[in-house]
């Protein structure tokens, strides 16, 4: 807990929420949603625009009235408790910091409406946690971006929430800032200990700050887990495609061998493990992430699964990496992500390749999904 | 320096002397070409009457249209202007000033309520807000002279009600110019009021919510310090020129009613320029002073 013991605030509980509903009208914003959000953990809502993350965000800020469920804080309901009684503190979109005052004032605010009447300290352990202790005087309009953030961080941290909502915090900053500052918050975190919820539609940031993420598409928790969980082994289509980049191949399941799943890959045989695979027969879609492909030269002996010759079709330099976009024997194209160790040289395009990929890496999915969901959504890749 | 992006090829330590800075200067000539119209429309139509007035308050008051007036440089118009209509004064002030704050009490509660709450009914109310203006000033004050009147339907329920006396009257009373002051001037009140509060950013009152402010202390210490601007200027726009009605009291008053303005158009009736234009300068003057102490006081001197 938050640098004061004294302040006799309750032991911070989990956060619960219980087949929370919210509906505008026809539209149905958050669909049955059962969530549990660890105490003390930084955990991220990720999804795009539209999914519902913000609604259930302002749900349990009490910005929103629920139309079913439940939303508790440790034993406490507080479905139905008026924003201003909660324990629990929202970093708004834009800041939302009140123009009027100045920065010690727009930080004393909270602290001020609970009555509190000696504010100069706590102020000012605040401001210097986040490194502005020389701007209390100054009107946020005199402020730059970064700067805001932070105040708006401070404004709602120094009132020791049990829960600090983040909405899109950094969504306003320019990229360079914006991966500061997600150091920041996430030392910051570490320092408060306070639970932090993080609505985000920047899969990156995601993957950055929070040790547990929740991809919520449509009014639905896709999936729930760690960054390299979900990235590794994602469970639908979605969640592939729109956290990085995924190769899905059409295939059907021969059969199992052992602790190994068989399947034909549009002509390969490929064999994968079969705690990797959401599904275990029929047809299937065959997951391989960019990186996670291996362009040997024909001939080259190289270990894995094979899925045949390919024509490289584009290739992009990045710096650290090269791009390859190759076209399969039947037609599809693939990405393949290669490290510039220096170690072979740069392939051309027009160049014959064999594509081939560890079964240990690669992850398979339910057919009936869409293989393109996620691809175009608005996630800052 | 010059934006070399026009002409790269040219070092800027070679080019002429006076190209460096002439596109600024170039800028600078067109702001005061652009000022022209305005400020010649000032000089003649403010300005010119302006001087005109405070040289006929110092003409020797006893001076008439047959004979003429001479500038005598009479300050004691001033004096007696003072002297003799005191009570004029102080009453049109004290009027303007509840009227003033009636405009407020009635007009922030429908300013908020169209700016928050009206959805999509918003339009339609800003346009029944304005739409008083489709009917001369003069009309709808003499419609509140048969609302008002002995025999009308308000004084019947008021007698009815036991709020006046049964021989009891509303018209030819201060009630009465205060209530035609009000309704008059309410849109005034209303309109800066409402743009003010339309252009809060509805966030910053969630966030008062979030930061542990009832909606009772949100309005306090969040909507309402950012509607002064509209608050000053809606006191502003009602109070300046319910100052010098004539209109209101003189329909709806009696001669125990009466207000400056009143004052200063029977001056001018009857020809004694000099006192009328010692009273206008002396109310204009005192209005100015009371805006820029009002304006100093609230807090709100980017208005000026």
């Amino acid at each position: 807990m938050p640098a004061d013991p004294v302040s006799g605030a309750p032991p911070p509980g989990d956060l619960q929420l219980l087949s929370l509903t919210k509906r505008f009208g026809e539209f149905t914003a958050v669909d049955d949603l059962d969530l549990v959000v660890p105490a003390g953990s930084f955990f991220a809502l990720l999804g795009p625009s539209g999914c519902g993350k913000t609604t259930t965000l302002r749900m349990v800020a009490g910005l929103e009235v629920p139309t079913t469920g439940e939303v508790r804080l440790g034993e406490q309901d507080i479905t139905w408790a008026k924003p201003y009684k909660r324990p629990v503190n929202t970093v708004f979109q834009s800041y939302a910091l009140f123009p009027h005052l100045t920065v010690y004032e727009n930080v004393a605010f909270g602290l001020r409406r609970q009555g509190r009447k000696e504010v100069t300290e706590p102020v000012r352990d605040m401001l210097r946690l986040v490194e502005l202790e020389s701007f209390g005087a100054r009107k946020p309009a005199q402020l730059s971006g970064g700067q805001q953030q932070r105040v708006a961080l401070a404004r709602a941290l120094i009132n020791q929430p049990q829960v600090l909502l983040l909405d899109e915090p950094l969504g306003a900053l320019d990229l360079k800032l914006r991966r500061q500052m997600q150091i920041e918050l996430k030392s910051i975190q570490g320092e408060v200990g306070t639970t932090f919820v993080h609505v985000t539609h920047d899969q990156e940031e995601a993957m950055t700050m929070a040790d547990t993420i929740a991809v919520m598409h449509r009014g639905v928790i896709e999936q729930m887990g760690s960054p390299a969980e979900l990235y590794e082994s994602p469970r639908t289509t979605f969640v592939a495609n729109f956290l990085g980049q995924s190769n899905l191949v059409p295939c059907a399941i021969n059969g199992r061998d052992g602790g190994d799943l068989v399947i034909d890959a549009q002509g390969a045989l490929v064999r994968m493990p079969a705690e990797r695979a959401q599904v275990h027969q029929g047809k299937a879609w065959l997951g391989v992430r960019p990186e996670k492909i291996i362009l040997g030269s024909p001939g080259e002996d190289l270990p894995g699964n094979s899925l045949g010759e390919a024509r490289i079709v584009d290739v992009s330099f990045v710096g650290v990496s090269t791009q390859y976009l190759v076209r399969t024997s039947w037609g599809q194209e693939l990405m393949a992500f290669e490290q510039n160790t220096g170690a072979r040289p740069l392939m051309r395009a027009g160049d014959q390749v064999h594509v081939r990929f560890a079964g240990a890496h690669a992850f398979l999915l339910d057919h009936d999904q869409d293989a393109r969901a996620g691809v175009d959504e608005d996630s800052a890749a | 320096m010059t934006s070399s992006a026009g002409a790269p090829s040219v070092a800027p330590e070679l080019a002429p002397d006076g190209d460096a800075s002439s596109p600024p200067r170039r800028r600078r000539s067109s702001a005061w070409f652009l000022l022209l119209p305005g400020a010649l429309w000032l000089v003649a139509f403010f300005l010119t009457p302006m001087v005109q007035l405070v040289a006929t308050s110092l003409y020797d008051p006893s001076g008439s249209e047959e004979t003429g007036y001479a500038m005598t440089w009479a300050w004691g118009n001033y004096v007696d202007a003072l002297d003799f209509y005191l009570e004029p004064f102080v009453r049109g002030f004290a009027y303007s000033a509840i009227a003033t704050a009636l405009c407020l009490v009635i007009g922030y509660p429908l300013a908020y309520a169209i700016a928050f709450k009206a959805g999509r009914w918003k339009n339609l109310m800003l346009v029944l807000v304005i739409a008083p203006f489709f009917t001369s000033f003069l009309v709808r004050t003499l419609a509140w002279k048969l609302i008002l009147s002995d025999n009308g339907f308000v004084v019947g329920i008021a007698k009815t009600l036991g709020l006046i006396a049964d021989d009891g009257r509303l018209l030819a009373t201060g009630f009465a110019v205060v209530a035609g002051l009000t309704y008059n001037f309410l849109p005034f009140m209303v309109l800066p009021l409402y743009v003010s509060l339309e252009k809060i950013d509805h966030r910053l009152i969630e966030a008062a919510g979030d930061l542990y402010s009832s909606p009772a202390q949100g309005f306090r210490k969040v909507t309402l310090p950012l509607s002064m601007p509209g608050v000053v200027a809606g006191t502003l726009l009602t109070f300046i020129p319910s100052a010098g009605d004539f209109i209101n009291a003189q329909l709806l008053g009696d001669t125990t009613t009466q207000m400056i303005g009143n004052v200063i158009e029977s001056r001018f009736e009857v020809g004694d320029y000099p006192a009328a234009a010692a009273l206008s300068v002396t109310l204009m003057v005192l209005i100015v002073a009371m805006v820029a102490i009002y304006i100093r006081r609230a807090g709100t001197e980017e208005l000026l």
